[in-house]
């Protein structure tokens, strides 16, 4: 078994790549639009600007690179801005088009709903989970989000979701794909658990 | 039911690379080795953890990457820096480590646009400003750097609306009135200053009882940051949860 971190220049990797060390299964970092298909399975992490990130992944031609390896039928995990990338848009600072691996959008947290709670959402938050191999020996975990934009996506999908203010999906599943909003690789015991059963799958 | 956190942060203040807490950042002690405090701190249920190199600025070093390096392979918790960073290239390779955030003191207050810079770069999410603040008359508090050392004279309100408005992610707001007393974290100002600005502000500075704790959340703090406390094991981590627990606070007990 051998993950891949997929590199695409946004953000810090080491705490992905430590995560995996810990849990003793053998990971990589790469950012080589070729070599994608190498790995068994992939981690799209990453934090910053939606429009920044499909940029970089159009020029280094990642984007295609993920599809095929979505075809392939191996399993993918997308992390907070990965997650948020699988889908078809984000009306981040404009609107953006996304991967569109899965169907639905990505949206700003409505400030006017917010009464006291801050964006962006940091710090930690519960998770309600379905019945899923990705939270096997799981319990509704505490896990740690920093994000301001959350998906917006058809219920099927939906695998987790948590209320800050209001309920959001906060992780889905689609065949061979998994998104997820909040850090595993910074969510302590629960987040290295999920990680665990991601190379179980 | 809410069933977001408030999180406890316990800081690391490292010199020469060990741990030591001061009061009133004087009259430093030693405490130990940083790593194994962190790997410590994250058993006992830390959500967070900072580390603040608290002689770097002044004396114009840079920070502390190697022990962030070596804690970021063991602590799966969020990871915050502060001390000596001044230049994007200190951000970037303290996120290269494993760092999560960093925090910005007087680099903020000696050059602002630093902060829009930074988050601009780095996204605002990592970017935490650091605002020492001393009471110098009734409903008056000034913007203090250095370690404490150095009045800037800037007003500390209208600094934590302007570093929020520059791009800053979280204000980490210690009190040098209380910081080291165990009286109690700093309730007027962390209160006046949470409800001003949209981002979480962390109440650092006086934490001496678990009911400090209460207080400061009941009056708006995100999170909450203490040092001796938690390093002398004076009060332990998961009790203290347990405690905020059965007081209607929301915390993290996994």
């Amino acid at each position: 078994m051998k993950i891949g971190i997929v590199d695409y220049n946004m953000g810090n990797l080491a705490s992905v790549n430590n995560a995996f060390k810990k849990i003793g299964t053998e990971a990589e970092i790469v950012n080589d639009a070729d070599k994608l298909k190498n790995y068994d399975k992939l981690v799209f992490p990453g934090v910053g600007a939606f429009g920044d990130a499909m940029e970089h992944l159009r020029e280094t031609n990642l984007d295609e690179a993920m599809k095929e390896f979505v075809k392939s039928g191996k399993y993918v995990i997308g992390v907070c801005l990965g997650m948020q990338l699988l889908f078809e848009s984000s009306e981040e600072f404009g609107k953006h088009k996304g991967l569109g691996i899965i169907e639905g959008n990505v949206v700003k947290f409505d400030k006017n709903k917010m009464q006291g709670h801050k964006i962006p959402h940091m710090g930690w938050n519960k998770m309600f989970v379905k019945n899923d191999a990705l939270f096997e020996g799981v319990n509704d975990p505490y896990l740690y989000f920093v994000h301001s934009y959350h998906v917006v996506c058809d219920k099927k999908y939906i695998i987790g979701k948590t209320i800050y203010e209001y309920e959001f999906v906060s992780a889905v599943n689609k065949d061979n794909v998994y998104g997820f909003q909040p850090h595993p690789e910074k969510s302590h015991n629960a987040g290295l658990k999920i990680l665990e059963n991601f190379v179980k799958l | 039911m809410e069933y977001f956190a408030k999180r406890i942060i316990p800081c690391l203040d490292v010199k020469d690379g060990r741990v030591v807490k001061g009061v009133n950042f004087v009259g430093l002690r030693d405490a130990g080795d940083p790593v194994e405090a962190a790997i410590r701190y994250n058993e006992e249920g830390a959500d967070e953890l900072t580390f603040l190199d608290i002689t770097a600025s002044h004396e114009g070093r840079k920070p502390i990457v190697d022990i962030v390096k070596e804690v970021a392979k063991e602590v799966f918790i969020p990871l915050t820096v502060g001390g000596g960073i001044s230049e994007l290239s200190d951000i970037y390779d303290l996120l290269n480590v494993g760092c999560d955030k960093v925090s910005i003191n007087s680099a903020a207050v000696k050059n602002p646009d630093f902060i829009n810079k930074s988050s601009k770069r780095f996204g605002s999410q990592c970017i935490v400003v650091a605002i020492d603040v001393k009471k110098i008359a009734p409903n008056k508090w000034h913007v203090f750097i250095k370690g404490g050392r150095e009045d800037t004279g800037l007003d500390a309100i209208e600094w934590a609306k302007e570093v929020v408005d520059r791009g800053a992610g979280e204000i980490l707001l210690t009190s040098m009135d209380t910081d080291g007393t165990k009286a109690g974290f700093d309730i007027e100002i962390t209160e006046i200053i949470s409800k001003l600005v949209h981002v979480p502000v962390i109440a650092s500075g006086g934490a001496g009882k678990m009911e400090h704790f209460k207080e400061v959340f009941e009056h708006s703090a995100d999170a909450a940051l203490a040092a001796s406390i938690f390093h002398f094991k004076e009060i332990d981590i998961m009790d203290l949860k347990q405690y905020l627990h059965k007081n209607n606070i929301s915390v993290r007990i996994n």
